[in-house]
C-alpha cells in the first residue's frame, strides 16, 4: 500500500514539475502541496491521467494557521475508484488580494458549494467561481466565523422584538464570559522540562 | 392580436415545508409548471459544529457528531473515533470492532427506514411510515439498552465503545433480525410494484454515471447510478473486512432505483448484523491503553494514581499526536468523513466534517431541471437529506 503510494507520489512529482511544492506520506495517506495558481491544472491532471484517475472530488475545505505568513490552507480530497486510492492536495494562501486561489468548478462541478463554504467560513476568495455567495451563515452576516481570531461566541445575537414585531440583531451580551478552561497539563508534553537533562546524564539519576 | 410577454415565475419553497425534510429553502424559477432553475438556500440549522469542536476536548466532541445526521448518530461518531485512532495509532479490541459494526448497521437501518417511509409519504403513501416506525422504535430501544440514549448515543469512544453490551441484548437483537424481513416484504408489497409510487418515481431525477462522478455523489445515490462502490468493501474499517455481504447496484439512477437500493441495503445490513452477533468474540470493549481508556472502577477504589489518572482523562482529555488524516466511513447517506488536524494538544486544531447530503443537495438543479414542481418532493426524498449534517 505504502509502496504503491510512493510510486504514485513520484509519478505525480515528475508530471507536475515546479507546480509541486512538497509531497509526503503520513498514516498511509498521500498529501501533496502545490502552488495555488496551478491548482486547476493539477486537479485536471489528477482526474485524467491514467495512473491517477482521481475522478471524484470528495471534499474541499479551508484551514486557518494564523502563525504562518500564508495563513490559510485549502485542502482538496480526491478519490479514485479505479485504483481505490485517495490523495490530498493542499494549497497555501494568505487570503489577501493577489494571492487568490483559482476556482476548480470547471474541473469538478461539485466544487461550487465547497468553495462557497470556504469563502463563507474563512474568507478565501476563489477566482472564477460563478456563484461565490455566502452559504451557511445568515443573510447579511459579517465576518468569517471559522477563522481562529473569530470569537466562539460571535459578535451579534438576535431575538424577536415584540414591540417592533420583527427580529432584531444586538451585540452579544453574556452574563458570564465564555470560560476557556485550559486543562493541558504542564507536567508532560513535547517540550523538555528544566531538570530533565539530569536524568539522562551517563546513566545517573532516574 | 397583442403580443403578451411571458415571464418566468419565481417560487419560494420552504423553509417550513413538510416535503423539505427539515429546514430547506429553495428558490425555484418556474416556466409554467416546469422547473427552470433551483437555488437551495441552506444554513438555517447552522450551529457552528466545527468551530465548537475546536474548543472541546476529543471526548467532548463525540456528542456533536450525534447531532449531525440525527437519524443515524452512531455512524458519524464512528468516523470521528476512527480518525482519532488513526492519529494515535490505537489497536481496537476485536469485540469493540464487532459492537461498532453491529451498531453502525443498526444506524443504517434506522436511517433507511426513516428515508423510505417519509419519501413514500411525500409521494402519497402513508401506510409504510405507520408500519415501519414500530421497528424503528425497537431499534432505538436497542440503542437505549446499550448506552442509555435512544437517539444521541454518544457510545463510540476513541479505542472502543463506552461500555459493553448488557446480558440478553444480543439475543433480543437476533430475535428482531428474524422478524424484520417480514416487515420489509410487507413494505415492498405496498411500494415496489405500486402503480402510483412508480408513476411518481420512475424516470424522475435521473443522474447519469458521468454526472454522479462530476457532482461527487457517494453512497446509495452513487450506487443507484451504476457504480459498485462501497467503502465497507473497498476500504474496510473495523470488522467489515470479515463480513460477508453484497452491494446492490442500480441501473438507471432515477428516484425509483434509489428507493430499491435502500430497500436491498437493509436486507444486507441484516446479514451483517447477524454475522456480527454470531461471530462476536469475548474480550474487552475498549482498548487496554491508558492513554484513552480510564482505569477500571475497582482499581480506582484502592489506587490513588488510578483516581488521578481517571480525573486527568476526563478533565484534560486525551492528547492526540500532531498530524492530519482524512478518514471516511460509509454512512447510510454516503461517504461521511472527518478531516482531522491535530497539533499535539488535547483539542483538535481543525475538524472538517464532510457530509454526504451536502453534496447531493447541491445537485438539486441538475436533477430537477425540466421536471414538474411536484417532482421536487420526490427528488428531495430520494436523495435522503438531513439538515443536521448539511448545515452542521
Amino acid at each position: 500500500m505504502v509502496e504503491a503510494l510512493k510510486d504514485l507520489g513520484e509519478i505525480i512529482a515528475d508530471a507536475l514539475g515546479d507546480a509541486l511544492v512538497s509531497s509526503k506520506i503520513e498514516f498511509d495517506e498521500l498529501c501533496i502541496v502545490v502552488r495555488g495558481a496551478e491548482i486547476a491544472r493539477v486537479l485536471t491532471y489528477l482526474r485524467d491521467d491514467v495512473n491517477c484517475q482521481f475522478k471524484q472530488l470528495v471534499d474541499i475545505c479551508g484551514a486557518d494557521y494564523p502563525e504562518r505568513e500564508k495563513r490559510f490552507d485549502v485542502v482538496y480530497n480526491l478519490l479514485s475508484m479505479t485504483h481505490n486510492r485517495r490523495i490530498r492536495v493542499k494549497v497555501e494562501t494568505s487570503g489577501a488580494t493577489g494571492d487568490d486561489v483559482p476556482s476548480v468548478v470547471p474541473v469538478f462541478s461539485t466544487a461550487g458549494w465547497f468553495e462557497r463554504e470556504a469563502w463563507d467560513m474563512y474568507g478565501i476568495f476563489f477566482v472564477g467561481n460563478p456563484d461565490l455567495r455566502r452559504l451557511l451563515t445568515d443573510y447579511g452576516f459579517e465576518g468569517h466565523p471559522l477563522r481562529k481570531d473569530f470569537p466562539l461566541t460571535g459578535f451579534v445575537e438576535m431575538r424577536y422584538d415584540e414591540e417592533q414585531k420583527r427580529v432584531v440583531y444586538e451585540p452579544v451580551q453574556l452574563t458570564q464570559d465564555f470560560r476557556n478552561f485550559d486543562f493541558l497539563s504542564p507536567w508532560e508534553g513535547p517540550a523538555p522540562l528544566p531538570g530533565d537533562e539530569k536524568a539522562t546524564d551517563d546513566g545517573e539519576g532516574a | 392580436m397583442s403580443h403578451n410577454q411571458i415571464k418566468n415565475m419565481t417560487l419560494n419553497f420552504g423553509p417550513q415545508h413538510p416535503a423539505a425534510h427539515g429546514v430547506l429553502r429553495m428558490v425555484l424559477e418556474m416556466d409554467g409548471e416546469i422547473i427552470d432553475r433551483v437555488d437551495p438556500h441552506i444554513g438555517l440549522l447552522h450551529r457552528g459544529t466545527e468551530k465548537l469542536i475546536e474548543h472541546k476536548t476529543y471526548m467532548q466532541a463525540v456528542p456533536y457528531f450525534d447531532r449531525l445526521d440525527y437519524v443515524a448518530p452512531q455512524n458519524q461518531e464512528h468516523a470521528f473515533v476512527l480518525a482519532a485512532e488513526k492519529l494515535m495509532q490505537i489497536e481496537v479490541p476485536e469485540r469493540a470492532q464487532y459492537i461498532r459494526v453491529l451498531y453502525a448497521e443498526i444506524g443504517r437501518i434506522l436511517s433507511h427506514i426513516l428515508n423510505i417511509t417519509s419519501y413514500a409519504m411525500d409521494v402519497g403513501a402513508m401506510t409504510p411510515m405507520l408500519w415501519a416506525f414500530e421497528h424503528r422504535e425497537h431499534l432505538m430501544e436497542f440503542c437505549e439498552r446499550v448506552c442509555g440514549a435512544r437517539m444521541h448515543m454518544n457510545y463510540y469512544r476513541v479505542g472502543g465503545v463506552s461500555r459493553d453490551m448488557p446480558d440478553g441484548l444480543a439475543d433480543d437483537i437476533w430475535e428482531w433480525t428474524e422478524k424484520y424481513p417480514q416487515m420489509l416484504d410487507d413494505m415492498e408489497t405496498l411500494l415496489t410494484e405500486n402503480r402510483i409510487f412508480k408513476q411518481r418515481t420512475v424516470d424522475i431525477g435521473i443522474v447519469t454515471p458521468e454526472q454522479a462522478l462530476d457532482w461527487g455523489f457517494t453512497g446509495p445515490n452513487l450506487r443507484a447510478s451504476g457504480f459498485a462502490w462501497d467503502l465497507r468493501k473497498s476500504q474496510p474499517y473495523d470488522a467489515y473486512a470479515k463480513m460477508d455481504f453484497d452491494i446492490p447496484v442500480g441501473k438507471y439512477g432515477d428516484c425509483y432505483d434509489r428507493y430499491l437500493l435502500r430497500m436491498y441495503e437493509m436486507r444486507e445490513s441484516l446479514k451483517i448484523m447477524r454475522q456480527a452477533l454470531k461471530e462476536m468474540p469475548d474480550g474487552l470493549h475498549a482498548a487496554d491503553d491508558r492513554r484513552v481508556t480510564p482505569p477500571p472502577r475497582e482499581e480506582m477504589k484502592t489506587s490513588m494514581e488510578a483516581l488521578i489518572h481517571h480525573f486527568k482523562l476526563f478533565t484534560e482529555g486525551i492528547r492526540v499526536p500532531a498530524g492530519e488524516t482524512y478518514t471516511a466511513v460509509e454512512a447510510p447517506k454516503g461517504e461521511f468523513a472527518v478531516y482531522l488536524v491535530s497539533d499535539g494538544s488535547n483539542r483538535p486544531n481543525r475538524c472538517k466534517i464532510r457530509a454526504p447530503g451536502y453534496v447531493h443537495l447541491q445537485a438539486m438543479e441538475l436533477m430537477c431541471k425540466g421536471h414538474m414542481l411536484a417532482d421536487v418532493g420526490a427528488v428531495i426524498g430520494s436523495i435522503d437529506v438531513v439538515f443536521g449534517e448539511i448545515d452542521r
